[in-house]
């Protein structure tokens, strides 16, 4: 068999950018918590405060230094597999990226060090302004970065000439018209993951009943949280939904798994879209309601896959079902949340082990609802890479051959497979040690500005077992 | 409307990102190189230590230089990224384990050496892919209609070996120079004792290269030995400053052999700028033709000229922060 790079290619930008975009995806929402943590310190000088900072700040410290090294992979994926993709877009990807790079990349690096490091160097209130200018650091960059995609969804203030696009206006074009849409929706999304995560640990202390005090603290401040962001989350989402059916009808239609352009379209729960016949296959649905919530008219018309030829089609069953995945955990995240209202008459939230459970269980949700989220957007967009105007395979690398797109393929999945492994576990190892105070945390100051090296833990399991003597770090 | 000659301003300024890369970058990854030959496992935790604290704002200038050559030479961008395809994977997969094992030897106990092996062994190997960058860059490339036609493995010949070898002797040099300026005691007489012959492994490699490349590319050769004579001044000043190095090191001089380095590497970038200006894209592509838009370079070069000061300011004051002379059983442990 003929090796494709094309297919090759997508498979392998899939996986590392679905690699990358689980790390930003929780740094984003943590940072700014960790900046939260900061100042309610700073204000209050509670000392549970200080201690729930410092233990996240170890969290983050690992996370965001996966998120650098599968990061600066990223930005060499343009040019290696779509280089005629890069050349064509690169009067508008290229400012965007290099913006990126100086606002914020340069930022987050010079002040994390302060804020993993510093605490001793400097002033207390300098020490809480690294905290805020990382957190600022991650919103700057999924700002340019979401620009960016967005473009590629709904590419706007740019006029295509001789195959390259020109820049008409910068303004049309960095707030291209679903980027609005998408930059709040991945926002909330960053921010559900942050605190489904923090409220899993939590909920994890807590039903061990380690730290109590702080966990309680840090549970509750994040059942306040998602019972704000949940529902918004729903609502935004609905918004862009309808953006999307404005600009690219063919990726609603697989959304909704609607083969034909027709009125009273039902909401379908459960369907096996078959693209070979062009049809569904055990559909159960409710009458005209996708009629209804994307037209908000009951005989509402919604457009269909036979608009296009088949070729045309984005792969239908994956886009559908990773929708509904997303949707059914956002509904999932709603109903989290408001069992945690309910139960907080008699400040029984913290201390039901059934919710603390189901909130540790919440913890991974998020992480599925955004790859899933990305699934449905990127896969739902095939065949165009800029919609309506690029094609996937227009953007390959012409010299590409499938010998070496499989060679970087299986070279990526083996190198992050082992890298993956390895910072999970000392993640695991972190998470294990908690905030309980440690003799030998005063050494930490002294360490220099190294991502992993504020989680100050040794890396084998078991030297746990071993408690007791100071663990491990070198005896000093 | 075209007010400047932007494409000339932005040579200019992606030139500076990658001798600032190079310089940066170059002695932590020398540091990496040098790490297996340490004496022991201590200076190793000094060695590490020592570098530590600069080594991710370093590498933030490789993503500058990525990011900037695609708004700015677009076809630089897509025609060596394709041509170096393997390269850059090995390049990229090196510098990921050498992050990773920043990170983690510090927490490893039985597993230790097999960090001490991600860190020195993705150094070398990313030093070696940057080198090979540099020789297929003088080698020039296979293209046709401004995109790349040649093979996978076009990039690896005898004399992007070399070049390759070359860059891992001129790393290490840093790296040990480097060391001699940040350390002390038994680690500091070590990197002394080390400088000199990778200042002849240097000069040798160096030596090969210069006197190969006129015959690799038929231009460099005009240009060295016809029309352009003064830019024998360029190979002069490299000679001085492999002196100056010899000399400082031999009388124990902390700082100056690491100045006298970087002197040396820059010398020998503007030499290897010059035989090729204006050719971004050898044979065939000027610095104008790989050009992007105007109005994209104005809109870029406006913001950075704002930004960059900023960054340079606070990136500055980490530093002093976290300023200070590396001793050993100090920082990790
Ligand atoms: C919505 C958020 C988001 C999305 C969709 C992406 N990134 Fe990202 N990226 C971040 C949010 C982010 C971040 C939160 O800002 C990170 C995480 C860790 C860090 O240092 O910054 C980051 C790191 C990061 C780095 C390392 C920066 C450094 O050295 O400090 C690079 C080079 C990229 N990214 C490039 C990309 C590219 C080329 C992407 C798309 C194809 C991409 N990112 C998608
Ligand atoms: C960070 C979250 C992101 C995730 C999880 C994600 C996911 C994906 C997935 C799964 C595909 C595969 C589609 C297919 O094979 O049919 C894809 C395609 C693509 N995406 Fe994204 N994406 C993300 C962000 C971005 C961003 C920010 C950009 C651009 C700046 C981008 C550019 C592309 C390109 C160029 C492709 C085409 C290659 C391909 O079809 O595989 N993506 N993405
Ligand atoms: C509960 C109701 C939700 C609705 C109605 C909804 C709706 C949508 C729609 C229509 C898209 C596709 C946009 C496009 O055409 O490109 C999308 C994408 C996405 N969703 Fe959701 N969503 C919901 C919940 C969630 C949740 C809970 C998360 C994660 C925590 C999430 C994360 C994402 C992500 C990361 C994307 C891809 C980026 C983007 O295009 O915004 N969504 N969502």
């Amino acid at each position: 068999m003929e090796l494709d790079p094309l297919i090759l290619s997508r498979i392998q930008f899939a996986f590392v950018v679905s690699f990358h975009a689980i790390f930003p995806v929780f740094t984003i929402g943590l940072a700014s918590f960790i900046a939260t943590l900061e100042a309610l310190a700073f204000k209050t000088g509670n000392p549970a405060w200080v201690k729930l900072s410092g233990f996240w700040t170890k969290v983050f410290a690992v996370v965001f230094g996966m998120g650098v090294v599968s990061g600066i992979v990223m930005s060499f994926q343009f040019g290696t597999n779509w280089s005629n993709f890069a050349q064509a877009s690169a009067n508008f990807l290229g400012p965007m990226l290099s913006y990126e790079v100086v606002t914020a990349f340069f930022l987050e690096a010079a002040f994390l060090g302060v804020l993993l490091f510093g605490r001793d160097k400097v002033p207390a209130g300098i020490h809480l302004l690294a905290a805020i200018m990382v957190a600022t650091g991650t919103f700057i960059s999924s700002f340019w970065i979401l620009s960016a995609n967005s473009w590629m969804h709904t590419p706007a203030g740019t006029e295509l000439r001789d195959g390259v696009f020109f820049v008409t206006s910068w303004s049309e074009a960095i707030f291209n018209p679903s980027f609005p849409y998408r930059f709040s929706h991945m926002l909330l999304a960053s921010f559900l993951t942050g605190g489904f995560v923090v409220a899993g640990v939590s909920a994890w202390y807590l039903l061990k009943g380690r730290e109590v005090e702080a966990n309680r603290k840090a549970l509750s401040i994040c059942l306040w949280l998602l019972l704000l962001l949940a529902p918004t989350q729903a609502v935004v989402g609905d918004f862009h939904g309808l953006n999307t059916l404005e600009h690219q009808p063919m990726k609603v239609a697989a959304m909704e798994g609607n083969w034909e352009t027709s009125r009273h379209v039902p909401l379908l729960l459960f369907a096996i879209p078959d693209q070979e016949s062009q049809r569904n296959l055990y559909e159960i649905g409710i009458p005209s309601l996708a009629s209804f919530i994307l037209t908000h008219e009951w005989d509402g018309e919604v457009p269909g896959l036979n608009e296009v030829p088949v070729a045309q089609q984005p792969p239908v069953a994956i886009v559908f079902w990773s929708f509904r995945v997303m949707v059914g955990l956002g509904l999932l995240m709603i109903a989290a949340a408001v069992t945690g209202l309910v139960l907080r008459a008699g400040g029984r939230y913290w201390q039901t082990p059934w919710f603390l459970q189901a909130m540790r269980f919440m913890s991974i949700t998020p992480f599925i609802a955004v790859l899933a989220g990305w699934f449905v957007t990127e896969i739902g967009r095939a065949p165009w890479l800029v919609y309506g105007l690029m094609t996937q395979a227009q953007a390959l690398t012409p010299s590409l051959t499938g010998g070496m797109a499989l060679f970087t393929l299986i070279g990526y999945i083996v190198v992050y497979a082992l890298v993956f492994s390895a910072g999970v576990y000392y993640l695991m190892r972190v998470l294990y040690v908690g905030l309980e105070d440690r003799p030998e945390e005063e050494h930490e100051m002294e360490r220099p500005k190294r991502p992993f090296s504020a989680a100050h833990v040794p890396f084998e399991i078991e030297h746990d077992k071993q408690r007791g003597k100071p663990a491990s770090q070198g005896g000093h | 409307m075209e007010l400047f000659d932007l494409p000339l301003i932005w040579a200019f300024i992606i030139g500076f990102g990658i001798i600032m890369y190079v310089l940066m970058d170059g002695f932590d990854l020398g540091v990496g190189i040098l790490f297996p030959f340490a004496p022991n496992e201590e200076s190793r935790d000094t060695m590490m230590n020592s570098v530590a604290p600069v080594w991710d704002g370093n590498e933030t200038w490789l993503v500058l230089g990525g990011a900037g050559l695609l708004a700015a030479f677009p076809m630089v961008y897509s025609i060596f990224l394709p041509a170096l395809y393997i390269g850059v994977f090995l390049l990229l997969a090196g510098l990921i384990f050498r992050g990773v094992a920043f990170e983690f030897r510090f927490k490893a106990r039985t597993s230790r050496y097999l960090w001490n092996w991600a860190f020195a062994g993705g150094s070398t190997v990313a030093s070696f892919a940057q080198g090979a960058v540099v020789g297929a860059y003088i080698q020039g490339f296979e293209t046709a209609n401004g995109v790349y036609v040649g093979g996978a493995l076009d990039w690896l010949t005898p004399f992007t070996v070399l070049t390759g070898l070359g860059m891992l002797a001129g790393y290490a040099l840093l790296g040990s120079t480097w060391l001699i300026m940040k350390t002390e005691g038994y680690l500091q007489e070590w990197a002394y004792r080390v400088s000199l012959p990778l200042l002849g492994a240097v000069l040798v490699v160096f030596g090969i290269i210069s006197v190969w490349t006129p015959f690799v590319d038929d231009m460099v050769r005009e240009r060295w030995f016809s029309n352009l004579s003064v830019i024998w001044i360029l190979p002069v000043l490299t000679l001085l400053c492999a002196f100056q190095i010899f000399r400082s090191v031999r009388n124990r001089f902390e700082g100056m052999p690491f100045v006298a380095t970087m002197g040396l590497f820059i010398f020998t970038y503007l030499g290897l700028v010059v035989s090729r200006w204006p050719y971004v894209v050898p044979p065939e592509y000027t610095l104008w033709d790989a050009a992007s838009a105007y109005e994209s370079q104005l809109f870029l070069l406006l913001g950075l000229l704002f930004v960059i000061p900023i960054v340079l300011a606070y990136t500055a004051w980490t530093y002093w922060v976290f300023r200070g002379k590396v001793r050993a059983g100090e920082g990790y442990h």
